[in-house]
């Protein structure tokens, strides 16, 4: 049940299941049985991404939760090992640094010893030291990408961590190094899936395009709560299916997959060239299952690295006030506005802050502040408003005076119509929640590479059920 | 085909209006329709034009892209993020909510 195949026709149809868009999300212990029944040669799934916003990365920090990671990570870990064939994990703890994969492998270790399992483990790294990308930017080895400029090696100063993009090639060289559990870095979500077929010599383009269209799991079938899917790639083509026999995949909703949080849904990039779906056709081969062909891969002429950095922009205080009077509430803005030039002008005044060193920023939930600037619609007062305050300075300190200042007149502050001061209603005591540092991220950039290692470390462990807990 | 005299707007025919982030930098709206006549309304000459993006999201035409894709009855619109996702600024970190204006957006042509 365990023996790897050796020698493999490159054309062999492989077979990948993944369970969800993301470790930690969830999915049923059935759906993974199923997917197994259904053939799977190997099970991948990502652990992030950058859309959480920038703090992950910026603190090497997971926005998952233990429990949730583990239970999953049991799950695959154990049944995959039942079904002889391996697990990749990609973009481990949220932002893929190496605090993350270490995080992750140590569960894998727990959880290895607790079910009595001997797998060999691989951790990849891709985390990058502000020291070897300012040296590849001195080499003229570094390049933006659209909207970004050149780089700065100041910006590369502030980032409090650097992430490259692993591609496939890493974790094919970690799976024919025997590895049965891959614990990858930051990898682009594709990579992760499309490594195993990758490494069966499947066709690249129906590989790369498979992957993208699982990578979000179910998101590609017409019910994306009810679970992850399988695909099948050969040399021609791929097809699609929900683990769930109650779900379905269609035309679709598989090419429509493409477009999610993709700028462009015809071409994208990934470290060893570009995949285009132009000329690709999707056809249901019954109610469920969908057949694509005609994907393409252009390898590209050498292997680059996406980079990924966050860097402190600050730290915040906030203040949450609600305001229900009417009157207020018809002349909002005029009151807004009054009320954010008196606290700059107070926080210069009262606290003695250089006004090019601190922001105070109004949002107001209810009415404006989602949209902003760009709202269509302001045409009738909002019933109820909520106003975030949030200011923003180079410490916290500053930015905790700065609402602890402000809290008399975020009460009390009037139109000018008003006969008496009016008192407004915070959400809770204390009024200001400190938010500690914002991060940013700051990199939009690619690095050249000697070749498709260059960057990433590989470490291997035999986990064995024989060493004691520790 | 070009619609001219339409008072009604992009989120009164189409089956599906989202946004998201495609990386930090950039957000992309998709705009589904359920049939082949209210795609032709909404992939009309005129109705999603980089103009008309660029005046509701305040950002510079020349980064903003247009996909139609007739197959799948789906117009696209990506354009860069004024503010990165998460920074300081920002009000919508998943950029999930920024399909609104789009959705406001008539279907009658632009007058140029």
């Amino acid at each position: 049940m365990n023996s790897e195949p050796v020698n493999i026709d490159p054309v062999t149809p492989t077979r990948v299941l993944v369970p969800t868009g993301m470790l930690g999300a969830g999915f049923t212990a059935d759906s993974i049985r199923r997917g197994i029944e259904m053939g799977a040669d190997a099970i991948a799934v990502d652990g992030g991404s950058t859309d959480s916003g920038p703090y992950y990365l910026g603190t090497a920090t997971a926005k998952t939760t233990e429990r949730a990671v583990s239970g999953d990570l049991r799950m695959l870990i154990v049944a995959a090992a039942e079904a002889g064939i391996p697990v990749i994990i990609g973009t481990c703890g949220t932002s893929g640094t190496d605090a993350g994969v270490d995080w992750v492998a140590a569960m894998v270790a727990d959880i290895l010893r607790e079910e009595g399992l001997d797998r060999t483990v691989a951790r990849i790294y891709s985390e990058q030291s502000r020291d070897v990308v300012l040296e590849r930017l001195a080499a003229g080895r570094i390049h933006p990408l659209d909207p970004a400029g050149p780089l700065k090696p100041s910006t590369v100063e502030r980032c409090e961590h650097i992430v490259g993009l692993l591609g496939h090639h890493p974790i094919v060289r970690a799976l024919e190094s025997g590895a049965d559990v891959v614990l990858a870095g930051r990898s682009t979500d594709t990579a992760v899936l499309a490594a195993f077929p990758l490494m069966r010599g499947c066709a690249p383009g129906p590989t790369w395009h498979a992957a993208k269209t699982a990578e979000c799991g179910g998101q590609c079938t017409v019910n994306p709560r009810q679970g992850g899917v399988l695909f099948e790639v050969d040399a021609t083509g791929f097809t699609i299916e929900p683990l769930n026999p109650d779900s379905s995949c269609t035309p679709t909703s598989v090419a429509a997959h493409m477009l999610y949080e993709n700028a462009d849904p015809f071409r994208m990039r990934e470290p060893t060239g570009t995949l285009d779906t132009t000329d690709a056709t999707y056809v249901a081969l019954d109610d469920r299952r969908v057949r694509v062909e005609g994907s393409r891969f252009e390898h590209a002429p050498t292997a680059s690295m996406k980079l990924e950095g966050s860097a402190i922009g600050g730290y915040q205080s906030m203040v949450l006030v609600g305001v229900r009077d009417p009157e207020v509430l018809a002349s909002l803005d005029e009151w807004v506005t009054g009320l954010h030039a008196f606290l700059v002008d107070g926080a210069e005044r009262v606290l003695g802050l250089d006004p090019t060193t601190f922001t105070i920023e109004m949002r107001c939930y209810g009415a404006n502040a989602v949209l902003g600037d760009l709202e269509p619609d302001r045409a009738e007062p909002p019933r109820e408003v909520g106003l975030l305050m949030l200011a923003t300075a180079a410490d916290q300190a500053t930015a905790t005076s700065i609402s602890k200042y402000a809290n008399p007149y975020l009460l009390h502050f009037p139109l000018p119509t008003m006969r008496d001061l009016p008192s407004f209603a915070f959400a809770g005591s204390p009024a200001e929640t400190p938010r500690g540092a914002v991060y940013e991220f700051v990199l939009q950039h690619v690095v050249e590479l000697d070749d498709e290692y260059d960057l990433s470390r590989i470490e291997y462990d035999r986990v064995s059920a024989m060493e004691g807990a520790r | 085909m070009t619609a001219t005299d339409d008072s009604r707007t992009i989120g009164d025919v189409a089956g599906l209006v989202r946004s998201k982030n495609a990386g930090p930098f950039w957000v992309t709206l998709d705009v589904f329709c359920d049939d082949d006549a209210s795609f032709g309304l909404v992939a009309a000459d005129g109705v999603v034009t980089a103009a008309r993006v660029a005046d509701a999201y305040r950002v510079d035409p020349e980064h903003v892209r247009i996909f139609r894709m007739p197959n799948i009855r789906v117009v696209k619109v990506s354009f860069p993020r004024r503010v990165s996702s998460g920074s300081a600024l920002d009000h919508d970190v998943h950029a999930g909510q920024q399909h609104v204006p789009l959705q406001r957006f008539p279907l009658a042509a632009e007058e140029r």
